[in-house]
């Protein structure tokens, strides 16, 4: 979806959209921060807060069934946006075997490959020549035309070699790639001065010959209007896009970490606004939403993250004496040689 | 008329873009160029959209290859040096091995590692990386010895759906010669024993397996049936042609040319103990390459790694236990 209509107006459904996938994504992320906290998760949670504006107008952007999405820790919002269900969360935190993972995997390493969506690994930068590799395909194929593919990395994964290989591969190939930076000032703990010394990150799209842009983050209407230009010029054919989004983790790196060292002066500042209120405020002064149909949706939305959390807590968990223990498809040992399927 | 190692290499990748639209090779100066070994020579000529020269970014290369999978296609990357692959180290264990297991969607990417020692090479130029990989869940690791292995068994390992390490030892691309390109095709995971014996059983693979013969001829002379195992795939690993082989037998040295700790020829002399112990009549033996990197001196590199002459001797302590 665009944000911008033909006449050049704000589209009214594209930002409903985007703010959909924003509170769903918040009310999801607060429930699984408490289901953390009592003891009802095992392994780590990574929320999204703070992030949401920019992810969610990325999945919104991006069309279901036709383009790529890699997303990485702090998409939730992106990924509800691209049509992920949200069962597919609850399943993964809580290990349910119907998930997509099947208690294989958990938390945020989660995805349908099949269906346009990579399973993130832990290390960073890693999923952006896979995206490359996906769209390549695509051209070998023939079936690229009008397809974008997407990855989300953090400021901190704009330091890994996996990013500066996957970002000039993809711009040596002129793909239709479009990274996201979630510039949220921390890596982990880590500041932006020990992590980068440019003044902003977007700098770096001119040396590897891509399109560049910076945006508010925290700010709905900018980053709806930036990333769709984004997402536009690399499906128009103009190569691979870099879009740094400004903004600050309204959490801890995981919810066991507390983020202390974050200073109270950031919090207080701009960036350290929230965005999900930002939108709200935006939505209602530019008539595309009222306060009734936003608390309306506050429930709507609670009611679904609740089915989501009570379906996947009924299902069952992996049994390890059922589990075949096999990380190969081939089933060795294999009686004759195998022999390349006919020419296609 | 006769074949060599690279030839058929070159062969098997021509015959896989000639019948599969979905394979395409991607790796440093292989198009136009042809490789720095020339193994896809001419082929950008013949399959121009599906032979492409990658920028130095070995990681990057695996983690496209990945992408490119996903999506249906059956990536050959050559890595110009297995060395160099320590550089995709992550893509290649992390991502493509784990892929199947963790989403069910299996990752049917090839990667050719120009393998193993060469004179002159020197420590960045000669590793023998299968051990490392074949430590990993979710690979194959394929080590071929002779030139129809290496032509057949790059063919089945780009038809398998697993992600494939393909070990080819630069050692064999041309001094290896054979009449033609056709021998006995064995499926992927089964070893040959290419020599028989009564006496011991060596299990080689890649390069050493030549090594491994050569000693095996010099002790006929001394009246020492040696049986010598082919490999041809590490992993899987054909524990039950050795177990067969060593209950002939009764004695194993395991023979490799990587690093001596750990690796391939642990877990062979491993395997064998653990399920054959009762039938060995001596301590297993290996016989590796020295704890050092792979020296450049060609006087210094022949005594780094396993010769004919220190395959005999660990034999013959062996054989006289």
């Amino acid at each position: 979806m665009q944000f911008f209509t033909g006449e050049g107006v704000m589209n009214r459904d594209f930002l409903r959209s985007v703010f959909h996938s924003m509170l769903r994504a918040r009310i999801l992320e607060n429930k699984l921060s408490s289901l953390y906290k009592a003891g009802k998760i095992v392994g780590g949670v990574y929320l999204g807060r703070g992030q949401e504006a920019v992810s969610a107008t990325l999945g919104t952007a991006l069309i279901q069934g036709t383009d790529f999405f890699a997303p990485l820790i702090r998409d939730q919002a992106g990924r509800t946006a691209f049509g992920e269900p949200l069962i597919d969360c609850t399943r993964t935190y809580l290990g349910s075997v119907e998930g997509p993972m099947r208690g294989r995997d958990g938390n945020i390493h989660r995805g349908r490959p099949s269906m346009g969506v990579p399973a993130m690994i832990s290390h960073l930068g890693a999923q952006v020549p896979v995206i490359a590799g996906m769209l390549f395909a695509k051209r070998l194929q023939g079936t690229l035309a009008g397809r974008v593919g997407a990855t989300c990395i953090g400021d901190g994964a704009t330091s890994t070699g996996a990013f500066h290989e996957g970002l000039n591969l993809a711009a040596v190939e002129k793909l239709p790639m479009v990274v996201v930076v979630g510039n949220n000032q921390f890596a982990y703990s880590t500041p932006n001065k020990r992590q980068f010394a440019c003044d902003d990150l977007a700098e770096k799209a001119r040396g590897y010959g891509v399109g560049g842009f910076s945006v508010d983050g925290t700010d709905l209407l900018a980053c709806a209007s930036v990333i769709c230009e984004a997402v536009r010029r690399a499906r128009e054919g103009h190569g691979p896009q870099l879009v740094v989004a400004r903004l600050l983790r309204l959490s801890g790196h995981g919810e066991h970490d507390d983020g202390a060292y974050v200073p109270m002066e950031l919090r207080a500042g701009h960036y350290g606004r929230d965005c999900i209120e930002v939108a709200m405020r935006q939505l209602v002064e530019n008539h595309l939403a009222t306060v009734e149909e936003i608390l309306g949706w506050q429930d709507e939305f609670s009611d679904e993250v609740q089915r989501a959390v009570a379906q996947a807590q009924q299902e069952a968990v992996p049994d390890p004496y059922r589990e075949d223990w096999s990380a190969l498809s081939t089933r060795f040992p294999i009686s004759c040689p195998l022999s390349p399927s006919p020419l296609q | 008329m006769s074949v060599t190692y690279i030839d058929a290499i070159r062969e098997a990748q021509e015959k896989l873009l000639r019948e599969d639209s979905r394979v395409f090779l991607y790796g440093q100066d292989i198009a136009t160029f042809g490789g720095a070994f020339k193994a896809t020579k001419g082929l950008a000529d013949q399959f121009p959209d599906r032979v492409f020269d990658a920028p130095i970014s070995e990681d990057a290369m695996i983690g496209m290859a990945v992408g490119a999978a996903i999506e249906g296609m059956r990536p050959i990357v050559e890595m110009q040096f297995a060395d160099f692959s320590s550089l995709a180290f992550n893509q290649i264990v992390n991502q493509a091995a784990t892929h199947f297991y963790r989403t069910g969607v299996p990752i049917p990417i090839t990667v050719r590692l120009p393998s193993g020692g060469t004179p002159g090479s020197g420590p960045f130029h000669s590793q023998s990386m299968e051990g490392i990989y074949a430590q990993y869940p979710g690979l194959v690791v394929l080590t071929p010895a002779t030139v129809s292995d290496a032509y057949h068994m790059l063919i089945d390992g780009v038809a398998l759906d697993d992600p494939v390490i393909f070990c080819e030892h630069k050692f064999l691309y041309r001094w290896l010669k054979a009449k033609s390109i056709n021998g006995d095709h064995l499926p992927i995971g089964q070893a040959r024993i290419i020599r028989p014996g009564k006496h011991a059983t060596v299990v080689a693979y890649s390069a050493m397996v030549h090594e491994a013969v050569r000693a095996a001829e010099r002790l006929q002379q001394d009246g020492w049936e040696i049986e010598v195992v082919d490999l041809r795939s590490v992993k899987p690993l054909d524990v039950d042609t050795i177990l067969a082989s060593v209950a002939r037998t009764g004695r194993l040295l395991a023979l490799g040319e990587a690093f001596p700790w750990g690796g391939v020829t642990a877990e062979v002399v491993s395997r064998v103990t653990e399920e054959g112990f009762h039938l060995l009549d001596a301590p297993p033996q290996r016989l590796n390459a020295r704890d050092t990197p792979v020296p450049y001196h060609p006087k210094l590199w022949a005594a780094h790694r396993p010769t004919p002459e220190s395959i005999c001797e660990a034999l013959r302590k062996l054989l006289t236990f």
